[in-house]
């Protein structure tokens, strides 16, 4: 395992700031996820502009370890933006320009000589549309250990690993050789999950993971966070409120205000999911929770 | 249970609603009907082609035709070969190797750069000037006369080293067929979709990987078709080939030294002739030519298939 670091190995640059749920009162529910887990991300007054058009701007919050952290809010709102900037996924994008800080365990991800391909072999990402290779189940699997250098015939274990942590295996493995692009859709969500935890990622950048999925293919990948979060930080993107009280320990809440006269996103607040969706302490969280917009 | 007969709909009703109906269904019919009518102007016109270049040329074409030299019938036996009661003093054996040769050579000098261009310009260029300028240039190059191409390469190969030479018309023909794979490929790679490049950045695999391990071999199929479809027309092409390989009996193996022939510089040589006899060779060659080149199609088809079967096993 040459390239994939333990998260122990890397010093943080910086004196991570304390968890902020731990100001939280006390008849808050105050889970053991939300007191003491170190923060994964610390991110401070980040902006994304696209050419001259801000996306998000003056975002700040800290990311639990080994907990799930929903990102909700209306369209448009910049919850994705939020989302691509944490594992440099902005890169790809010519235009796209990301300012303020984005630290990962201490580490500023952009800063001069990180290198993105690095980063997002360590954060890993599902897509709000399934997204596998047009090779066979084995070789999408395979595809991030190959990266790290590993000989097909050393991928076989870790293969299958992967497909039994995403609850995919018993579905797939007597089609290991067959095309990916012959699964449903939530079989290939799933594949994409496994592909993703094919290379031991410290955290699951997941946007809109369910979004294409029906509501069994949802429950399933619903279920399989709550495993995984034993190991790994999960942050998902979701339209679906439901979804986020349901799966998330935090749920941070975004929305498009009128900046200059464009459209900008904000984030409004970030709390407890149980907190955030019980006593918000922004009358406009309470407004989207409670239908009134968005 | 009596059946009730239902009253007609009132003629205002009628009256508002068939004629749009009517004329909808007419519509219809008549764009059918031009539909099937240019299908079927489209595959006479070829179909035609082919019938004439079967009809005309299967008689010609014999095994002699195809492995002999003009040189050797005329040592042997002068006099044998009778078809539609002419004297045969030709075999195409030199233009076949010429035209394999220099097709294939034109295919190693142009298919590898114009994949890259294209490559550079779907991958790397995207949207900044110098891609556009090239881009341009590109669709320009597709238009040029082919025959802009040999003077081209008379120019600046053939006149310097005082020979025509297989390789000089392999070079014109790459020029042809250049603009039309970067073109193509760039197509191709256009419509591989983003999700797949991202899922492949997602997992840490740098440009250059995302691009070979994923990308072409997702646009293969479509990348092969253009550089078959620019090979098929290079095959064909004979304004190029004229000044630069020269006109010869006599097989020459040798791309880099002494004047060549190809199949289409010997149909423009025979055809344009006044003897029926050399005009019926032209229909032969034309026949061997088409089957050349139907044959590159289904093995290149045969390759692409296989791969894909490869890739996922």
């Amino acid at each position: 395992m040459s390239s994939v670091v333990e998260p122990g190995n890397l010093t943080p640059m910086a004196p991570t700031p304390p968890d902020q749920i731990t100001i939280a009162p006390v008849e808050v529910r105050v889970t053991e996820e939300s007191v003491a887990r170190e923060s994964v991300f610390t991110i401070r007054d980040l902006a994304v502009r696209f050419g001259s058009f801000t996306a998000i701007s003056g975002v700040s919050l800290d990311i639990p370890e080994r907990a799930i952290t929903a990102f909700i809010g209306p369209s448009g709102c910049g919850k994705t933006t939020v989302l691509r900037s944490l594992n440099r996924m902005h890169d790809l994008t010519p235009s796209a320009a990301v300012s303020g800080e984005v630290r990962y365990r201490g580490i500023d991800l952009y800063a001069a000589g990180i290198d993105a391909a690095e980063v997002r072999h360590r954060i890993g990402m599902v897509f709000q549309k399934p997204n596998p290779f047009p090779k066979s189940i084995f070789d999408n699997v395979a595809y991030g250990l190959r990266i790290s250098g590993f000989s097909k015939s050393e991928c076989a274990d870790r293969v299958e690993h992967a497909l039994r942590r995403a609850a995919l295996w018993d579905e797939v493995q007597d089609k290991l050789k067959q095309s990916a692009l012959g699964l449903s859709g939530g079989q290939q969500q799933r594949l994409c999950i496994a592909r993703a935890l094919a290379v031991e990622p410290d955290v699951l950048l997941m946007d809109e993971p369910c979004s294409a999925l029906d509501p069994i293919a949802t429950g399933r990948i619903e279920d399989l966070m709550g495993e995984l979060k034993q190991d790994l930080t999960i942050v998902i993107v979701t339209h679906n409120m439901q979804q986020a009280a349901r799966v998330s320990d935090r749920t941070a809440f975004f929305t498009a205000e009128d900046v200059d006269g464009a459209r900008r996103g904000v984030l409004v607040e970030v709390a407890p999911t149980q907190q955030l969706f019980t006593n918000p302490a922004d009358p406009r969280t309470e407004g989207y929770i409670t239908g009134r917009f968005g | 249970m009596t059946s009730t007969v239902e009253a007609p709909p009132t003629e205002p009703r009628l009256a508002s609603h068939r004629p749009l109906h009517r004329r909808r269904s007419v519509t219809n019919t008549v764009f059918v009907v031009a539909v099937w009518v240019a299908f079927a102007l489209v595959t006479g016109a070829l179909g035609a082609v082919l019938a004439f270049v079967i009809v005309k040329g299967a008689p010609v074409v014999s095994w002699q035709f195809l492995t002999t030299s003009p040189i050797q019938i005329r040592a042997d036996q002068p006099d044998t070969a009778q078809v539609f009661g002419l004297t045969l003093r030709y075999g195409m054996w030199p233009a076949i190797v010429g035209t394999v040769l220099i097709t294939g050579m034109a295919t190693l000098l142009a298919v590898p750069l114009g994949v890259m261009g294209g490559i550079y310009l779907n991958e790397y260029g995207a949207r900044s000037r110098f891609a556009a300028v090239v881009r341009f240039l590109a669709d320009v190059m597709t238009g040029v006369p082919s025959v802009v191409m040999g003077l081209f390469v008379f120019t600046v190969l053939v006149l310097p080293l005082h020979q025509r030479t297989g390789f000089a018309g392999a070079a014109a023909l790459a020029c042809l067929m250049v603009p039309i794979v970067i073109r193509s490929t760039e197509e191709m790679l256009r419509l591989v979709p983003d999700d797949i490049r991202e899922a492949s950045y997602g997992l840490g695999a740098s440009q250059s990987r995302t691009i070979l391990r994923v990308v072409l071999p997702s646009a293969l199929p479509g990348i092969v078709s253009g550089a078959l479809l620019a090979i098929a027309r290079a095959a064909g092409e004979t304004a190029p080939l004229l000044f630069t390989i020269g006109i010869v009996s006599a097989t020459n193996p040798n791309l880099f030294s002494g004047p060549n022939t190809a199949l289409s510089t010997q149909i423009f040589a025979n055809a344009s002739s006044p003897f029926p006899a050399a005009i019926a060779r032209g229909w032969g060659a034309a026949l061997v030519l088409i089957a050349i080149t139907f044959a590159f199609t289904l093995l290149a088809r045969l390759v692409v298939a296989l791969f894909r079967k490869r890739q996922l096993g």
